[in-house]
């Protein structure tokens, strides 16, 4: 599914991703865990083709394309996702309408007939329930006046509506209290398919007792510097991560 | 592709989609300016002589007045005598009595613009009142209209039928010397639209003009005069198009509407004529008088516009709240591209008690476009209780276009109330990758956000409008990113 292999990138001259490699087969759950600076924001952005980032050496294949040459929606368009860490409010853009008009563009670039107004809102109002969002949510303006969760929730439920083959959760759980948590972590559960991957981007274990991974590494000074089982999460919960610093150096 | 500032600027410029010339015969008048000229317009249009006079008098002032320097526009100086004053479709002269009459390459016309009046007529709740040129050619729903009272059809019309009321009201609001634009049109108007809605009745339906210019170097001067008697209501839509030319094209109309007590009227506006190509060459000088006289107690006038055509423009539809209790409210949203400059705002002038008045303002400016908000909020001594606010916000597309704000607050009564936010902001660029991660592409998400930022006023547009004026913004904003 995706491929990531040496990936150098710079961030206003200076080097962040210094060769990092990673390979995420479809179906699989992989959480990134870090210190603070590691590059972990800096690896969903680059995926997802945020401007300011510059890759300087190494490869990223997405399904066998080469990701780094499709603009930012079209990598949407062939099943990227980024679950934000933090939503930015759209004033006077109707939620349900950006979603729409999203689902729409992707339905067309994989040849599908566009839904209209009636069979989205069908389809939405599973996929509503699944975060347990309110519907009112959905007419407001997209994450404007929205509490924390809301926007995190908001972040889930289109996912849920998008169905992307690579969704990448950017700090999900920063900023959630325990119940919106776990209302969080079962959306995301719900999601895992065979033919979904998912890459999780976190601080802190806690999400990890709600969605387990398949596999966890540690990001430090641009590298993964160690992987493992969901254990190592567990362990570096426990000990943080000097010692794994210190294993690799 | 990415989402640099750079690239944002290069998705503002998208071919006018308006620009074509119909093959019309027109009854033409040679260029220039005169007393003979304006008695010629008079006389093809078999005015009374106190309309003659009027006319007469208002360019007699008009040659002493000199061109308004402080807009912020730049443009060269008009020869004045280098324009036509008069310009009619041949089809005229044997006077279509319904569509069927009318010239098919004039409905061909509309067609492209996408009003096609044989669906309008069918569609109900609409009737149009078409302005091609200077004549009207084509007036629908008529009859349902004048079983309601309702006087509604072109100006010249109204001058033949009802010259009581014309003579009544013309000026009243906007007297022929008031400014030089104002007194150039009262000389040489040639024709427009005319409403008056009789006492306690509320108007069966949207009233809709569709201005457009046609003729080449005919400068359009239209008179539109509206009443609403007391306790009536009325909403009236305007929306304009223009083909493509490479001269400028001078465009000075006058709107005066009258509410009398207890009366309302509502203003809407669609603004797209030639704005000139991506280089500045053409497009129309759209410097417009527009006012309401909130004559009558509890009178409500509600002005909304969404601007996005012309060269120039020059406009500031203002309510005189003269009436206690009366409303004023100005919507408007002004779109600048490629070198167009617009200097647009309104006046609210509070004259009567417990007056009320509200500003919403939405300007965008893309490539090297200047867009001016310039606005007057005048209370005066006897107007105890008034309240005003003003919400002035400005967005810009790039860093080589500008947005300004001219706000003028006169406050001569401690009563009142007056309050003004601005805000100016750049097109957000995390707003615009959210969107573009979702997979909406670049061009549609600047829409969506320009769109979101004037949803204040597009709700105040009825229906049929708001759709049109989304399209206009998204035709007006192509290729600003990409």
């Amino acid at each position: 599914m995706l491929n990531i292999s040496n990936l150098h990138v710079n961030v206003e001259g200076k080097e962040i991703l210094k060769g990092l490699n990673l390979d995420v087969k479809a179906g699989e759950v992989h959480a990134i865990m870090g210190p603070n600076g590691s590059g972990k924001s800096t690896l969903a952005h680059v995926l997802s083709g945020r401007d300011g980032y510059q890759v300087t050496e190494g490869t990223v294949r997405f399904e066998g394309k080469n990701l780094l040459e499709l603009a930012p929606e079209e990598r949407a368009r062939e099943g990227v996702f980024l679950a934000f860490q933090y939503p930015v409010e759209i004033p006077g853009v109707n939620n349900a309408y950006l979603l729409k008009a999203a689902l729409n563009a992707i339905r067309k670039h994989r040849g599908l007939e566009e839904l209209d107004a009636i069979e989205f809102m069908a389809l939405v109002k599973d996929k509503v329930a699944l975060v347990q969002l309110k519907e009112d949510l959905l007419t407001r303006s997209v994450n404007e006046g929205f509490s924390g969760g809301e926007k995190k929730r908001n972040e889930i439920f289109q996912m849920a509506v998008l169905e992307p083959k690579l969704a990448i959760l950017d700090e999900t759980d920063s900023g959630l209290d325990i119940d919106a948590l776990k209302i969080v972590a079962e959306g995301v559960n719900a999601l895992r398919s065979p033919d979904r991957s998912m890459i999780m981007i976190t601080h802190y274990q806690r999400l990890l007792n709600y969605i387990e991974p398949d596999y966890v590494h540690v990001l430090a000074d641009g590298q993964i510097i160690k992987s493992g089982g969901k254990e190592l999460a567990l362990e570096l919960e426990k000990r943080g991560y000097d010692w794994v610093r210190e294993e690799a150096a | 592709m990415s989402t640099k500032q750079q690239d944002v600027e290069s998705l503002v410029g998208k071919e006018y989609e308006a620009g074509f010339i119909t093959d019309v015969e027109t009854d033409t008048v040679p260029p220039g300016l005169s007393e003979d000229v304006i008695r010629l317009i008079s006389t093809k249009k078999e005015e009374p002589e106190w309309l003659l006079e009027w006319r007469l008098k208002a360019y007699r002032h008009w040659l002493t007045m000199t061109e308004p320097t402080w807009p912020n526009v730049h443009y060269p100086p008009i020869d004045f005598q280098a324009i036509s004053y008069y310009s009619a479709p041949k089809s005229k002269e044997d006077g279509p009595k319904s569509l069927d009459e009318v010239d098919p390459k004039l409905l061909e016309t509309y067609d492209k613009l996408g009003i096609p009046l044989r669906e309008q007529e069918m569609l109900a709740g609409v009737a149009v009142d078409a302005v091609f040129d200077s004549v009207s050619v084509a007036t629908t729903f008529k009859e349902k209209l004048a079983d309601a009272g309702v006087i509604f059809g072109s100006f010249s019309e109204a001058v033949k039928n009802h010259p009581e009321l014309v003579n009544q009201y013309l000026g009243s609001v906007v007297p022929a010397a008031d400014n030089y634009y104002a007194a150039l049109n009262s000389a040489v108007f040639t024709d427009g639209s005319f409403c008056y809605i009789p006492k306690g009745v509320r108007c069966p339906m949207e009233l809709s003009t569709y201005f457009r210019i046609n003729a080449s170097n005919t400068g359009q001067f239209e008179r539109t005069l509206i009443i609403a008697d007391e306790g009536s209501h009325v909403s009236y839509l305007e929306g304009c198009t223009a083909p493509m030319r490479d001269e400028n094209q001078l465009h000075a109309a006058v709107v005066e509407l009258v509410a009398l007590d207890d009366a309302e009227i509502k203003y809407s506006t669609v603004q797209n004529w030639y704005p000139g190509d991506e280089k500045g060459v053409g497009g129309i000088y759209n410097f417009v008088t527009k006012r309401a006289d909130c004559r009558g107690k509890n009178a409500k006038v509600s002005w909304t516009q969404v601007e996005t055509g012309s060269a120039i423009t020059w406009k500031y539809p203002s309510c005189i709240l003269r009436g206690d209790n009366s409303v004023g409210e100005f919507y408007s949203v002004a779109l600048t591209n490629n070198y167009q400059q617009a200097d647009t705002g309104t006046k609210m002038i509070h004259l009567g008690k417990n007056t009320r008045s509200t500003i919403i303002s939405k300007g965008i400016s893309a490539g090297r476009a200047q867009n001016a908000y310039r606005g007057l909020v005048k209370i005066t001594k006897n107007a105890d209780d008034s309240r005003n606010f003003t919400q002035c916000d400005s967005l810009l597309i790039g860093d080589r276009c500008g947005a300004h704000t001219f706000p003028y607050i006169e406050v001569k009564n401690n009563t009142a109330q007056v309050e003004h936010e601005a805000s100016t902001s750049k097109i957000d660029e995390d707003q615009l990758f959210y969107c573009v991660q979702r997979g909406i592409s670049e061009e549609d998400a600047v829409n969506m956000i320009v769109n979101g930022f004037c949803k204040e006023v597009f709700k105040e547009l009825p229906m049929e409008f708001a759709v049109e004026a989304q399209k206009l913004l998204a035709v007006s904003l192509e290729g600003a990113v990409g």
